[in-house]
Parts: structure tokens; C-alpha cells; sequence
């Protein structure tokens, strides 16, 4: 399953990457899948990339990390928010 | 269109005389405008560093805005954030209201910056003399927006 990554805040700068295209394996279906997956990276990933710290939104909407992921999706992976 | 995300200044001034034209039945007019501080936990502020979520910010903002024009009566709102490189002092934020009293002004610009705390997809980075450290939502904004959950106006 092909999705869309982009990252922003903390992991985009932690992890020196924007954005992604990546092909997730068979038997991910949800975000938390889909992070404990991104985690096997490193350890920078591991670290950065927690459930307790990561926010995710799913087509531009925020999701929770028990939402389910679809192909072509544009998940975006960020820290808390911080604006005004 | 009446949201801007942009790197560049704004005019407060030409911002309310814009708003103030747009209708003749504007009897009330109301600003709020969020500045770089220079200090953070007693540590002087070198500067901040701003990023949005191009995209899903626009939406959330308008979505705020729709909101606010469902609970209140406005004429007009503008919002202008900006991003990129900010020093101390230097304006971070706008929101601008005008309705025909000044009750829904004065309330709605309120709850658009509650709303834009904490759900609008902004990231803000300090850097001090110690570096640099990425913000979290403030406990205090999440109640301020929380608020708005239980008086509905």
C-alpha cells in the first residue's frame, strides 16, 4: 500500500526529512501500525516517533492513532502544535 | 480571501480600514495581535521559527471561522498568520472582527485565536542562548479553548 508522508515540527527537523513517499507492507492497517513500523528505522525514529509524542493527521484531518490507513492517503506525522 | 499565511509584516492599520469598507453596517470593530516575546521560562529569545502544514492549515482556519460565523453575527473577519523567521516584538498573528455591535466582535476574535492555539496546524521553535526547543500546546490554551465547549453564546 502506497501512501504519502510529510512531516513536520520536531520529527521533520529530528528526522531531516519532509516528506515520503513510502510503500507500507501487508497487515499495517492503522496509524499506530504504521509508526511502530516507521520506528524499525533507527533510533532517532524510535525515539521521535512514540505514540505518546507523534500527532497524525489523514488527508489533512487530524486522526487518532487508531484510524485506519488507505492507499494513496497523505498522512502527515507532526509534534503538538504551537501556533499564534 | 480573508485568510493569509505568509512570511511578510502586516499593516494593522490597512487590515481594519479594509474591513471597515467592506460594509457599511459595521458598527464594531475588533483586533487581537500576537507578538514574539523576548523571554520564555526566564531565557531571552533569540528568535522564533514558524512552519505551518500548507493545505490543512487554510482549511482549519476556515473551518474556525465557519464556526464562528455560526455562533456569532460578523460582517467581516480577517486572519493573517505569519511564518518563517520572527525576532522579539515582531507581529506573529492577526485576527481582526467586525460585526454591527460589539458584543460578537469582541467574542468571535476570542474564540478564533482559543481555536487557532490549539487547533490549527502551526509549529513554533524557540531559540535562546541554551538552543533550540520545539513548543507544545499549552495546558493553559487548551482550557481557554475548552471554554467555548460549555458557553455556547
Amino acid at each position: 500500500m502506497k501512501i504519502k508522508l510529510l512531516y513536520f515540527g520536531r520529527p521533520r527537523e529530528i528526522l531531516n526529512t519532509s516528506g515520503e513517499t513510502v510503500d507500507v507492507p501487508d497487515g499495517i492497517a492503522t496509524l499506530a501500525e504504521m509508526l511502530a513500523w516507521l520506528r524499525i528505522r533507527g533510533e532517532n525514529w524510535a525515539l521521535e516517533l512514540t505514540d505518546k509524542r507523534v500527532r497524525c493527521a489523514i488527508n489533512q484531518e487530524v486522526a487518532a492513532l487508531s484510524d485506519p490507513i488507505h492507499e494513496q492517503d497523505e498522512i502527515a506525522v507532526f509534534s503538538s502544535i504551537s501556533g499564534g | 480571501m480573508n485568510i493569509s499565511i505568509q512570511d511578510e509584516d502586516f499593516e494593522l492599520a490597512a487590515e481594519l480600514a479594509a474591513l471597515r469598507a467592506s460594509s457599511a453596517k459595521v458598527g464594531a470593530l475588533v483586533s487581537f495581535v500576537g507578538l514574539v516575546r523576548d523571554f520564555s521560562g526566564g531565557e531571552k529569545i533569540e528568535n522564533i521559527y514558524l512552519e505551518h502544514y500548507p493545505g490543512m492549515s487554510e482549511k482549519a482556519l476556515e473551518k474556525i471561522i465557519a464556526e464562528a460565523n455560526a455562533r456569532w453575527r460578523l460582517l467581516g473577519v480577517r486572519v493573517i498568520h505569519r511564518v518563517g523567521m520572527l525576532l522579539p516584538n515582531e507581529q506573529i498573528v492577526l485576527v481582526a472582527t467586525a460585526s454591527e455591535h460589539r458584543g460578537d466582535a469582541f467574542a468571535a476574535c476570542e474564540f478564533i485565536i482559543d481555536y487557532l492555539k490549539t487547533a490549527a496546524p502551526f509549529w513554533k521553535r524557540e531559540q535562546t542562548s541554551r538552543g533550540t526547543a520545539w513548543l507544545e500546546t499549552k495546558d493553559s490554551d487548551v482550557q481557554r479553548m475548552e471554554r467555548w465547549h460549555s458557553e455556547k453564546s
